[in-house]
């Protein structure tokens, strides 16, 4: 083995969006060594994307609002196959996770009492989430960065790692490279968490930058752990649709939670005729109830539904795409999401209302997003908007108490991990998530790293690995591009397991799968390991073809439409076959991929009874 | 679709050179999908750093047409950046050592970052164990908290570029002035970091030219509501302004090496806007 650099950690943190650096802070707090590995600079993660709020039931706004309420939407909007355990610790936790963060510097966007204010949420029965503007994950991400690098860590920039390395069952470190010089890096650590987000970049319109590419995903399916619901993506329902380069950058949910109607080209507001039962008791059948409800407290409209745009997004979802497919959306494929009506109904009631500035200081990051990439003033002219790969509620399967996998020493959360969403994730969750899970899996992964001593780092896996690495530009099999296969599988994948799916289609996606794992064993880049992102991508492309495959062949097994899966060949729920249950997918023993069922962990009576008392009487198995 | 040339810095700290390409533009296209376009067709291997391609993570920061930019908010048809019909110069920013091609080691930034003592808050004095806050009391600091760390102040900071003021007598820069700002005027800390501003940040080196305001993405005002403030303070505290401004302008002589040998385009200062 060639000699390289190498450091060693108790606890190695992979990814440093919030539940890397929640994991990492929190492990330091221990005492223990801890390494942070970014893919990119620190601070420039996913996280600043998220733009809504966190959801944490602080009962600010609405003093109704409690961890059962939360935990009760959480799972009504995952269609009850959620991790019980997760959730009830993500409601639970949240609020003390938030008001932690208060402590660390974040300032949130404040109540007229001087709390922190909270805004409404697609799913959320009350207004939950703390914000600040429409940039919330950008505070969330810089104070988590500026209080962790006083913790002691060592953070390792534009680092990426390629195989976890394994001394018989346990982890004990990993291999990555640095990006600037291409040279090798070794980490033993006596615990690894994985932290390293989703797999939106097998999607050709997405929300997510070039990083997610589904490498924990991968790292942790390689090393022999298993991965529970990839059928289920969330398409956030609005992105943008024009002008084409900027297809499938988000648009806030917080556009809807400020009043934001969405409406076809008959200038209909369709979602109020497609309201699902379960939903009917808490959404507003008509645009005045919805619209007090939007600023509830300033009305005494408490008791006001929310309006249907804020019904869950696989559903808001789907409903945009049935509107253009059956030819009622905006000119470019999308429908409008305007803001007039609201501006309108708040000058009859405050005459002062001035939409303007209301609007810039709202959503000033969309203003700024719409006025400069798509010349329009979105406090005047409707935007159009349509769905884009947001989420995956999938990923790497662990325990509900600690999220350690599988595997001993392998530790994983944020949105890699699996469980707290069930089929589908309600907005504002993944902040709170990562800040809950994310503690939870830096102190569980501390406790280990004490109780355990170090792992041997066996020579094969590193030569292997490096051969791997450098085949790309040192012996190439092939002569195809990276580029050009991303992009066939992104149009793949976009096309075949996408939005709406139908067996068919995603068998044909496997044997497309199977070609294009030829063609990503024959990329070439030029031959410089420095800063290469040529390089890179052929090395990406092997994650995003695992987690293409994964998702397929899950999405092929569920025969039922829920939440993130919706089969157009089945339609409707079908809770006696599947509502019950998990996918779980994981590497044979050939190397191939293996399927198989598991039935969730049944949810304790008392938790049935905090489901039934905010579920209008009816117990999960009877909504399920 | 329309044809567009480009020059594009290649090479590395020791070596490199402009070098031509040619992408096809589509509506509504920024320099950075045109960039994507040459890597995906042309040049595999050219290194740039991004990442949300929607003006949220600082990423890709770059010089286009001698102006710090973001490359994802540099739209091909905005003609305050890009005149059409003539080849966009894209190169990185001449104030960081570069590694290669439009990427540079801003690593120097997180080691200023870390000299800065963290948030420190006073006592929670609300009966649930917080604090309150009006909104009008966070409205400042959450302006400065909107920084993207595109480090485009720092960049065109000419007291750092041109001066090379990052070690010894150095200046922390535009976005380490804000950091301090946000800490400083947060309603809940206690912490005093007007010694480091003034003796280690050596914000006395900043003579207010703007610059920095001026190129901000986020349009923060970082002159006026950051270092003018933070000056003042420190005047407060620890000067006579008169002598100090003296003392500035006649005692300070000596010019340091610029930060770079590649020769530096000169930076245009962005025009206002179109109306």
């Amino acid at each position: 083995m060639a000699d390289y650099e190498t450091h060693e950690h108790d606890v190695l943190v992979i990814g440093a969006g919030g539940a890397g650096l929640r994991a990492a802070i929190e492990a330091s707090a221990t005492g223990v060594s801890v390494g942070l590995v970014c893919k990119s600079l620190l601070g420039k993660a996913h996280t600043v994307m998220a733009e809504g709020g966190v959801a944490a039931a602080l009962a600010n706004v609405d003093n109704r609002d409690s961890w059962q309420v939360h935990f009760a939407d959480t799972m009504r909007g995952g269609q009850y196959v959620n991790n019980w355990r997760m959730a009830q610790l993500h409601a639970q936790e949240a609020p003390a996770r938030v008001r932690e963060l208060e402590a660390w510097g974040a300032v949130f966007d404040r109540t007229k009492d001087g709390r922190i204010l909270q805004r409404n949420f697609g799913g959320h029965k009350y207004p939950r989430l703390a914000h600040v503007g429409d940039r919330t994950g950008l505070e969330l991400i810089r104070t988590l960065q500026d209080h962790g690098i006083h913790q002691g860590m060592s953070v390792y920039m534009e680092c990426t790692i390629i195989r976890l390395l394994k001394d018989g069952d346990r982890v004990c470190g990993a291999l990555g490279y640095y990006r600037e010089k291409g040279r090798f890096v070794i980490f033993k650590a006596r615990a690894v968490v994985l932290a390293t987000g989703g797999i939106g970049k097998a999607y050709k319109i997405t929300s997510n930058s070039w990083e997610y590419t589904g490498d924990g995903h991968s790292l942790a399916y390689n090393a022999g752990a298993e991965l529970i619901d990839m059928e289920f993506i969330q398409f956030h329902p609005t992105g943008m649709v024009w002008p084409p380069s900027v297809r499938g950058i988000l648009v806030t949910e917080g556009v809807r939670g400020e009043g934001g109607c969405l409406r076809n080209s008959e200038g209909k507001r369709f979602m109020f005729g497609d309201i699902p039962d379960n939903y009917k008791p808490q959404t507003a059948d008509n645009e005045e109830e919805g619209f007090l409800y939007v600023l509830a407290e300033k009305f005494n409209g408490k008791d006001s539904r929310r309006p249907p745009e804020l019904l869950t997004r696989d559903h808001v979802a789907r409903c945009i795409n049935r509107e253009v497919k059956e030819g009622r959306g905006s000119p470019h494929g999308g429908v409008f999401l305007e803001l007039k009506s609201f501006a309108e109904w708040m000058k009859k009631r405050v005459s002062s209302f001035d939409a303007d500035s209301h609007w810039k200081k709202k959503l000033p990051s969309m203003y700024h997003q719409f006025k400069e990439l798509g010349n329009l003033d979105l406090t005047k002219q409707p935007m159009e908007v349509g769905p884009t790969t947001h989420y995956v509620m999938g990923g790497i399967r662990v325990d509900g108490d600690s999220q350690m996998s599988k595997i001993p020493g392998l530790f994983a959360c944020g949105e890699c991990a699996a469980g707290i969403n069930g089929a589908n994730r309600l907005g504002g969750n993944s902040l709170s998530d990562l800040l809950v899970l994310g503690k939870r899996a830096g102190e569980y992964a501390a406790h280990f790293a004490k109780d355990h001593g170090a792992g041997t780092i066996h020579d094969d896996q590193i030569d292997e690995a490096t051969r791997w690495a450098l085949s790309f530009i040192d012996e190439p099999k092939g002569d195809e591009n990276p580029y050009k296969v991303q992009q066939d599988l992104q149009d793949m994948m976009q096309d075949l397991v996408g939005i709406v799916r139908k067996e068919e289609e995603m068998v044909r996606a496997l044997d497309g799968l199977q070609q294009l794992w030829e063609r990503a064993r024959k990329v070439r880049a030029p031959i410089n390991r420095e800063y290469n992102p040529g390089w890179h991508t052929c090395m990406d492309l092997h994650n995003l073809l695992t987690v293409s495959e994964a998702v397929t062949k899950a999405a092929i097994e569920r025969r039922e439409s829920r939440g993130g899966q919706f089969r157009d060949d089945y339609p409707k729920k079908d809770s006696k076959n599947f509502g019950k249950k998990n996918t779980v997918v994981w590497k044979g023993a050939d190397g191939r991929m293996e399927f198989r069922w598991e039935d969730l962990p049944p949810v304790p009576d008392d938790l049935k009874e905090i489901i039934k008392q905010q579920g209008e009487g009816k117990l999960p198995e009877e909504l399920q | 679709m329309a044809q567009a040339k480009f020059k594009i810095w290649r090479g590395t700290q020791d070596q490199g050179e402009f070098q031509e390409y040619t992408a096809e533009v589509g509506e509504g296209m920024v320099v950075l999908d045109c960039i994507h376009q040459i890597q995906a067709t042309q040049a595999p291997d050219l290194a740039c750093r991004w990442n949300c391609k929607a003006g949220k993570c600082g990423s890709c920061s770059a010089e286009i047409n001698g102006r710090p930019r973001l490359m994802c908010m540099t739209r091909m048809d905005d003609e305050r950046y890009i005149t059409p019909g003539e080849t966009t110069i894209v190169e990185p920013m001449h104030t960081f050592p570069l590694i290669r091609d439009l990427v540079t080691n801003v690593s120097w930034n997180y080691k200023i970052n870390k000299m800065i003592p963290r948030f420190q808050p006073r006592q929670a004095d609300a009966p649930d164990g917080t604090w309150r806050m009006s909104q009008e009391e966070v409205d400042r600091v959450q302006e400065f908290r909107k920084c993207i760390e595109c480090f485009l102040c720092q960049d065109t900071c000419h007291v750092l570029r041109d001066h090379g003021k990052t070690e010894g007598e150095m200046f922390g820069g535009p976005r380490f002035m804000i950091r301090v700002a946000s800490l400083e005027m947060h309603p809940l800390d206690t912490a005093d970091r007007l010694p480091l501003v003034k003796d280690s940040l050596n914000i006395g080196l900043c003579n207010i030219t703007k610059c920095c305001t001026e190129v901000c993405p986020e349009h923060i005002h970082i002159t006026d509501n950051g270092i003018i403030p933070l000056k003042e303070r420190v005047v407060d505290r620890f000067y006579d302004p008169i002598m100090w401004l003296f003392h500035k302008i006649f005692g300070d002589k000596q010019k340091a090496e610029p930060a770079r040998t590649r020769t530096a385009l000169p930076v245009i200062h962005e025009p206002a806007a179109k109306s």
